[in-house]
């Protein structure tokens, strides 16, 4: 038991930092260029089905992952100049349905692409075993230990770009007030492309990791999104600190709460109810959570901004 | 943060813009009172039904419209107030209650209470986080549905018949669409009348600027409940009349996607306009039907559609009579030079 809330612990991290990734993003777009993207989802979906693409060319897990972040991250550059940013000055409420519109679209375009049927990505061979953590008594797989491994990674690597290099500043800048930056001499506009190329490429960078442990198929980029938006609104939209905590919080939540709840209910209920409710009841969790955080703090866990 | 209101329209709209005249609607009753028979002369039947849907969508995108135009609170959570109309419907049948005076507004105010409850806590924030926390509550209502065995789980609950009315059958979909047609009217008469109200005025005073009417001593946050618990029993209204229509409720009822459908219905239409939910419905449903039968890719042109609605008509179909008019009008080169900023943006 012990080594199974181990084991799922573990899970919860390395979902929780797939989120982050997805919601370092959005809450990057969202507080440097003040606008919703609802459709940052379909990005992960794009970057997972290119690297599906990708893969099927070469046959060959690490350069089609290259390839993808590549690509999608090209892919939102030009998403940007084109419409994002005649989006950034309409109101929220024309961002919300713009963006739906984009998933639509996006969803629609895929599916005349790709076909509804779902692909799959290989894991890399060396990678497809299970890694032994205690000997005899807690396996772990090898490609889920890598998954934690690069959201770790990312996470320092996104850190230290905000807070250590000019690029960073720039970034903090424009998130804390646009106009006074631009008028500091940052050149908002490129920062402006710079940032939604680097979620775009996040995006990608999820979809792909995780392509090998789920199907990669059309629906996939929305049962992220509102995870990943309850992450940012957890933790504060803007602040990448609060998205790091808020996504730990909420992927913690959503595994080990799955496990702990389906346990706790085979005391009170049958085992078969149980088994049914507890996943859905540990959904419920992560909406209540956030619905908590909103009431007590409005402005979520670490506002960016007084 | 932008300083302007975001959601809003120019702050010199005028706060009755698009109030019917008596006469626009009468026609429209008559219109809609002799449509079925019309259908039914020519032998379409079916149009009848799609007649029906129409009339219910139309009343859930104006109770959004009400929240959203008037009151200006971004809602992305109405299929919560959708699902607990129909599921409220669907539930009592299951246990033996089916008549209609009792099923609905029960139906009704389980939707009211669930407007109540989730807007005491959402108002309490603003502007992104509203549209969040809205979306997290309908999230929840689904999650809740489908976990449910009670509530048939990812199949939904299966209505056996139609809410019963003392000595008329709603069995035929004739019967059905004018029992839709007198309800949906009485909700429109209620809306036409909250909106001209003085109530209806502040809120779309507190829309356009918040912090004075608190200023002047408008109780700004009861206001703001008080619309969005009337919009959510409307929108729960269209729900039970929904789920008599499809003799069902199904979790899809809930999804985001329906949210996101509704509000898509309202801005077609015009957000802020007293026809803008109804237009907007119509016109929505009317080009699914037509299109979805000649492609299975409906959703790209309605994506595509959407994305050019709001890049150059963001106010929607209502606002083009004004805009008409006012380019009717002997163009003033300052007049001229706004307008097509307007049309730019």
């Amino acid at each position: 038991m012990f080594y199974l809330i181990i084991e799922q612990a573990l899970n919860g991290l390395q979902y929780g930092l797939m989120l982050f990734l997805l919601a370092a993003g959005l809450t990057l777009v969202f507080g440097i260029m003040d606008l919703i993207n609802l459709a940052h989802g379909s990005l992960y979906m794009i970057g997972a089905f290119l690297a599906a693409a990708f893969y099927q060319a070469f046959q060959s897990f690490f350069p089609a992952l290259l390839l993808a972040i590549i690509a999608t991250a090209l892919i939102g550059a030009i998403l940007e100049r084109v419409l994002y940013r005649r989006l950034q000055r309409m109101s929220h409420l024309s961002q919300v349905l713009a963006t739906f519109a984009l998933i639509l679209i996006a969803n629609e375009t895929i599916k005349i692409i790709f076909g509804a049927q779902p692909l799959m990505i290989g894991m890399p061979a060396s990678l497809s075993g299970p890694l032994e953590l205690v000997s005899d008594e807690l396996y772990y797989p090898a490609y889920r230990m890598l998954i934690i491994v690069v959201g770790l990674a990312v996470a320092l690597g996104l850190h230290l770009l905000v807070n250590r290099t000019r690029i960073g500043m720039w970034m903090r800048a424009g998130a804390s007030n646009p106009e006074m930056a631009a008028v500091m001499g940052v050149r908002i506009k490129p920062l402006f492309t710079f940032v939604f190329a680097l979620g775009a490429a996040l995006c990608a960078l999820a979809g792909a990791l995780l392509g090998p442990l789920l199907a990669v198929s059309v629906g996939m980029g929305e049962s992220i999104l509102i995870p990943a938006f309850e992450v940012i609104v957890i933790g504060g939209i803007g602040s990448m600190r609060g998205a790091l905590v808020g996504s730990l919080l909420v992927g913690m939540i959503d595994t080990l709460g799955r496990l702990l709840l389906t346990v706790g209910l085979k005391l009170v209920v049958d085992s078969a109810t149980a088994a049914t409710l507890g996943p859905t009841l540990a959904s419920m969790m992560v909406s209540v959570l956030m619905v908590c955080v909103l009431f007590f703090r409005p402005q979520g866990l670490f506002p960016a901004r007084g | 943060m932008k300083s302007t209101p975001s959601h809003v329209r120019k702050p010199e709209t005028p706060l009755l813009a698009g109030l019917p005249g008596p006469w626009t609607a009468i026609a429209v009753a008559l219109v809609l009172a002799i449509y079925p028979l019309i259908m039914s002369s020519l032998g379409e039947e079916f149009y009848i039904s799609v007649g029906s849907r129409v009339l219910i969508l139309a009343l859930a995108a104006s109770a959004l419209n009400l929240a959203l135009g008037y009151g200006g609170m971004i809602s992305l959570g109405h299929a919560a107030f959708l699902g607990a109309g129909g599921y409220g419907v669907a539930i009592l049948a299951k246990y033996g209650v089916i008549a209609a005076w009792v099923a609905i507004p029960a139906a009704v105010g389980l939707a009211a209470f669930a407007a109540l409850v989730i807007g005491v806590i959402s108002l309490r924030t603003r502007g992104v986080y509203f549209i969040m926390i809205t979306l997290a509550f309908a999230q929840l209502f689904y999650y809740l549905a489908v976990s449910l065995p009670e509530f048939g789980g990812d199949d939904g609950l299966p209505l056996s018949s139609r809410s019963a009315i003392p000595g008329l059958s709603l069995e035929s979909d004739l019967a059905f669409y004018y029992f839709v047609l007198f309800t949906a009217g009485l909700a429109f008469v209620l809306l036409y009348r909250l909106v001209a109200s003085r109530f209806g005025r502040a809120l779309v005073a507190i829309r356009e600027n918040e912090r004075r009417m608190a200023a002047i001593g408008y109780p700004v946050f009861r206001l703001k409940l008080m619309a969005f618990v009337l919009s959510g029993g409307l929108a729960g209204l269209a729900g039970a009349l929904l789920a008599n229509l499809s003799l069902g409720v199904t979790p899809h009822t809930l999804t985001w996607h329906q949210s996101g459908l509704l509000m898509v219905m309202v801005i077609i239409g015009g957000s802020g306009y007293f026809w803008g939910g109804i237009t907007g419905a119509a016109i929505f449903l009317l080009l699914e039907e037509t299109i979805s039968t000649q492609t299975e890719h409906w959703n790209l042109i309605l994506g595509v559609l959407l994305l050019f609605i709001v890049l150059v008509a963001p106010n929607g179909v209502m606002s083009l009579r004004e805009r008409i008019i006012a380019a009717r009008r002997p163009p003033s080169p300052a007049h001229a030079k706004a307008a097509s900023e307007e049309n730019a943006r």
